[in-house]
């Protein structure tokens, strides 16, 4: 199988290998398409006999209801019908968001609209359905919603303290999970160790903020009892079992459909309790029911995610060896766990990541998960690696500080060392192959670490603050089934990939992975125009169909290059050698003699052209008359891959931050960025790159503005784009973006996951940077967002 | 979400505005450049049954000096404020202003005369037109009246304006060579609202300030003139000890609510930064010399 050339393999450069597609920046195929507004967006999808949803939303963060008056609403122009959690229950079961290896994981069961009872200011309570989405509104306006507000549980820290609300009683209390990882002997190394360091860290409770909000079609059909859902997702097949489970129909009879996503970054991976009322909805009405979240809905309904507090210490000896790290996470997530990846991941994933580019012996992580009455969270872009990096490069930079050792090089002394691979981290994280040094090596090549100290001193003269910030991260990618799948949840780790070659030449690949503005169909065109031999203007894609494409677990948790690529890449191959059998009888050749460029069959020796695969088409497909009986001609291959060596394909990188602050106003200027990243093979650099850009553009968001801001009552304040900053292009850097490659040994392909990597490490850096500029003013933050106000407090200047 | 149902006017003179509010009364909502209103109409915070465009009275247009004043009519965008060269000349301040305020797109439509109106604490102009000591043309049936841009603004989103008078134009004093005038702010990102702004007029005779008008924005209910600041520094040579003393004095002037970006203490410290670094812009040497 390695006889796929790659650049390396024949000693080429990309450039010089024009049968390869593989590490070249092809452009997207669906740009054109996307920038001239002529994208299928599930709002752009009108249907015959369509009406529209609203929902009123819970007002409160707790609350019971004692009685909802739908009379008035009925009576709006245009309302077609009101249906509450009572109407909704009668077609659809209530979901648990647990996972079996998750042990003694709890939460309470989940209604679309509750049943008597809101647990988060923004929860869908009654829907109205009507001609149009103003008409619902303008229904929602006329509901009369009799209140009895509860007290709720809106401080974490609180959450298992005596007298705390517990938000769903039957469940004894608001604890849904706990884990701790040891290795080593922690206290002993502590108590022994010539340098300590502690710091308590806070990462901002925030959300994706998708250009495209949440947006769901359900049609379901009485004449032949099908439910069709157009759905922005990125998983057509996990929502197809979610729909058919919780609605009693069989699998078969849903089918999903997602065209074009305009962003999800995991926001559109989880199961919504609104869009499932949609589906339910549809089933009771027979009719097509369209439901588009509004910046108001996003902000109060989407998934947040990282709402953490971090306890952490750092023990180090006086050669900067580090002995051990001690963390005790603690993480609130809202009134239930999200169905079905469930919302203990993320605090999972601090105890499986911290610590994690380093080789060190003592190790004890725990992580507390528990209810409060906020939006729930889950999953989100790099899920629990921003936490963990943070957390580790912030401690790892106090403890170089304490005891006067660069920050660089008591790094440099504690990376695992590129030839210990494979290597089993302190928290049991199985490493195939990684680049720490050579990452870092490559980073000090493109920041211009001396100028940048002069040029820090020099200004510190004149009074102004800038810092230097690294952060070294490790990512988890290509997941297998010990992400989800084992612990009973039907998502897909597998994925599949059709490839077929049609009459003229052109071939169509049909791909489980699922494209989310990302450009995952422009990687599944490059490999398989690559595997096949032809034109990358002759491939189309298809995705985003349940229907359509073979079962796969679709696009999170990085895994679309990775896994769906293989499965394009073996597909691809397969159809090669299959066109190269039928070319062989044709010609009269030996197959193995055979090639395939740019959509000709040529010999492999000379190069020479023989015959052109729309030439094969057109025999196979209309004169097959003309070939010998027994000759297989499946123009047509299907192959799935999973991984199964290891259970994640982790990536590894390093980020440099360079910021000025104000010490005056608390306000910090980003004034460079970098990342050495190393996803295994680069398929298209120009993705991976704007990959890494958008996710350190995401990282430096959520660690500078972004944040889901609440009052004591549980209201949440930022629910405008005006009051929940996202980081805009004005105050961004200049982000320079390297790369170091170890494919994975685990594919042909050899690509692990790139979309992630960037948000896993900005955090850390610009912290790192913030805190190297505040140094000679002795002041250092630890809590996110960096705020002017949290600032100018840790310079005493308020 | 979606706009209730609405009626639309398009009123071409006065004349329509003043029959139109005849006979909605109350229900009915003037539209200028639409920045703040239509947005509220989406948030379903406000429904007025009919809105009436006042976007073609061509008697709220126009930038002229007229009278020894520089007369703005109401509907003159942000942008035309930010490149008219009368403006440029006779008020820089408001020219200055202009990047501030919002993004592009927002300053393309957003008028002069509905920032006035709305009266958001943390707008730019009407700091700036209190502190240039501006006069806001107030227009009814009845008439016109003037209106000082100090008493105009009367409390959080409420001004002199009654209910049957619309904002003709702002009349503001010429520049003189002796006029120093600046505008700063602090925002978490550029085109957001300021956490704290300042916008100066400061009168010079030499050395010596004659006069200072501190208006600050985003720190109160409405722009916010600092009389005891501006006092402290009147009559005074703008050295360390002069700001120090305004800086001071700013304790009284301002009583700042907290916000989402942080406690009135952080209002109060970037009102002092503002103030030292507004000196220090219009007096690039002071700054040495602090």
């Amino acid at each position: 199988m390695n006889e796929i050339p790659t650049p390396a393999s024949i000693g080429l450069s990309r450039e010089d290998l024009p049968n390869s597609y593989i590490g070249r920046s092809v452009p997207r195929p669906n740009v054109p398409k996307l920038v001239q507004g002529r994208a299928t967006y599930t709002d752009d999808v009108v249907l015959p006999r369509m009406v529209h949803a609203a929902f009123l939303r819970s007002p409160h963060a707790h609350a019971r209801f004692v009685s909802i008056d739908t009379s008035a609403a009925m009576q709006v122009p245009g309302v077609v019908r009101v249906f509450t959690g009572a109407d909704i229950a009668k077609v659809c079961d209530p979901w648990v968001a647990v996972l079996a290896h998750l042990k003694g994981m709890k939460s309470a069961p989940q209604h679309p609209l509750p049943l008597d009872r809101a647990t988060w200011q923004g929860e869908p309570v009654v829907a109205v359905v009507a001609d149009s989405r103003a008409a619902a509104e303008d229904g929602v306006a006329a509901l009369r919603v009799e209140w009895d507000p509860l007290p709720a549980q809106v401080d974490m820290e609180t959450a298992l303290a005596p007298g705390a609300v517990v938000i769903h009683p039957e469940l004894g209390d608001n604890l849904v999970f706990q884990r701790t990882a040891v290795q080593g002997d922690v206290d002993a190394a502590f108590a022994s160790a010539p340098k300590v360091v502690e710091a308590t860290f806070v990462t901002g409770r925030h959300t994706g903020v998708t250009l495209e909000p949440r947006s769901i079609i359900a049609d379901y059909n009485r004449a032949d009892g099908t439910l069709t859902v157009h759905h922005s997702t990125q998983a057509p097949h996990m929502m197809q079992n979610v729909f058919a489970k919780q609605l009693r129909m069989e699998e078969s009879q849903v089918r999903v459909i997602c065209k074009d996503v305009g962003g999800s970054f995991g926001i559109k991976v989880h199961v919504y309790p609104d869009e499932v009322a949609v589906a339910a909805m549809s089933r009771v009405l027979g009719r097509p029911v369209k439901f588009v979240a509004d910046r108001f809905e996003s902000f109060a309904s989407d998934i947040h995610a990282r709402d953490h507090r971090i306890k952490g210490r750092i023990a180090v000896d006086a050669e900067g060896k580090i002995l051990a790290l001690d963390i005790d996470d603690l993480t609130g997530i809202g009134p239930y766990s999200v169905y079905p990846r469930t919302s203990a991941i993320e605090g999972n994933q601090v105890v499986n990541l911290c610590g994690g580019p380093y080789d060190f012996a003592n190790y004890r992580c725990t992580t507390t998960v528990v209810l409060q009455n906020k939006v729930p969270t889950c999953q989100y872009r790099a899920v629990g690696h921003p936490i963990a990096t943070a957390v580790t490069e912030g401690l790892v930079d106090l403890a170089a500080q304490a005891i006067g050792m660069d920050p660089i090089e008591l790094r440099r002394r504690n990376l695992v060392r590129d030839d210990a691979y494979p290597f089993t981290s302190p928290a049991g994280m199985k490493f195939e192959g990684l680049s720490h040094h050579a990452s870092l090596a490559k980073l000090l090549e493109m920041v211009p670490v001396d100028r940048i100290r002069a040029d820090q001193a020099e200004a510190r003269a004149r009074g102004v603050y800038r810092g230097l910030g690294i952060a070294a991260f490790i990512e988890l990618t290509n997941p297998s089934p010990f992400m989800y799948g084992i612990g009973g949840a039907r998502i897909s780790a597998q994925d599949g990939a059709t490839v077929r070659m049609d009459p003229d030449g052109s071939v169509v690949v049909a791909s489980g992975v699922t494209e989310q503005g990302q450009g995952t169909e422009a990687i599944l065109a490059q490999i398989v125009a690559h595997g096949v031999g032809v034109p990358v203007s002759r491939v189309r894609v298809i995705t985003g169909d349940t229907q359509a494409t073979p079962y796969g677990g679709g696009t999170w948790a990085c895994r679309g290059a990775g896994i769906g690529g293989e499965a394009a890449l073996q597909s691809a191959i397969a159809l090669k050698e299959q066109l190269l059998t039928v070319a062989g009888t044709m010609l009269q050749a030996n197959p193995a003699s055979l090639d395939i460029v740019l959509g000709e069959v040529v010999d492999k020796a000379t190069g020479a052209q023989r015959i052109s695969l729309a030439e094969i088409g057109r025999i196979v497909y209309f004169r097959g008359d003309t070939l010998p009986k027994e000759l297989p001609r499946e123009f047509v291959q299907t192959r799935h891959f999973i991984t199964k060596d290891y259970p994640f394909a982790f990536t590894n990188g390093i980020q440099a931050c360079w910021v000025e602050v104000d010490p005056a106003t608390g306000m910090v200027k980003v004034l460079e960025h970098w990342c050495v990243e190393d996803c295994g093979r680069v398929i298209n650099p120009l993705l991976v790159d704007e990959q890494v850009r958008g996710g350190i553009v995401q990282g430096l968001g959520g660690a500078l503005y972004e944040h889901c801001i609440y009052d004591g009552e549980g209201n949440l304040l930022t629910t405008t784009m005006a009051d929940y900053l996202v980081p805009m292009a004005a105050e961004m850097p200049e982000i320079h973006v390297g790369h170091v490659e170890t494919p994975t040994k685990e594919s042909l392909l050899g690509a692990k996951g790139a979309g992630e990597a960037g948000t896993a490490g900005a955090p850390g850096a610009l912290m790192n940077a913030i805190n190297d500029a505040l140094r000679p003013l002795n002041a250092v933050v630890t809590e996110q967002p960096f705020t002017p106000a949290r600032i100018l407090r840790a310079l005493g200047a308020i | 979400m979606k706009w209730p149902a609405i009626g639309y006017l398009r009123a071409s003179s006065l004349d329509d505005i003043w029959r139109a509010r005849a006979e909605h009364g109350d229900a009915a909502q003037l539209l200028a450049g639409g920045q703040t209103l239509l947005a509220t109409l989406a948030f379903r915070l406000s429904e007025p049954k009919v809105l009436v465009d006042i976007t073609r009275v061509a008697a709220l247009r126009g930038v002229r000096v007229e009278g020894g004043v520089l007369r703005i009519g109401s509907l003159t965008r942000h942008a035309e404020l930010g490149r008219d060269p009368l403006v440029a000349q006779h008020a820089p301040l408001l020219a200055r202003a202009v990047p501030l305020i919002a993004h592009p797109a927002i300053r393309n439509r957003g008028t002069i005369g509905g920032s006035l109106a709305y009266a958001d604490p943390a707008a730019e102009l009407p700091a700036c037109v209190v502190a240039l000591g501006a006069r806001i043309v107030a227009l009814s049936p009845q008439g016109e009246r003037r209106i000082a841009a100090e008493d105009f603004f009367t409390g959080l989103l409420s001004t002199a304006l009654t209910a049957e008078e619309v904002i003709a134009a702002v009349e503001v004093p010429l520049a003189t060579p002796a006029s120093r005038s600046v505008i700063l702010e602090v925002a978490r990102r550029s085109g957001d609202y300021a956490m704290a702004g300042l916008a100066a007029c400061i009168g010079m005779e030499g050395a010596r300030a004659t006069s200072a008008r501190l208006v600050f924005f985003g720190v109160g209910s409405g722009p916010v003139l600092a009389a005891r600041a501006g006092a402290a520094l009147a009559g005074r040579t703008l050295d360390a000890a002069a700001i120090a003393a305004a800086q001071a004095a700013l304790n009284e002037d301002l009583d700042p609510p907290g916000d989402m970006h942080g406690p009135p203490e952080m209002k109060r410290h970037l009102a002092r930064v503002l103030l030292q670094r507004a000196i220090a812009t219009t007096h690039p040497a002071t700054e040495a010399a602090a």
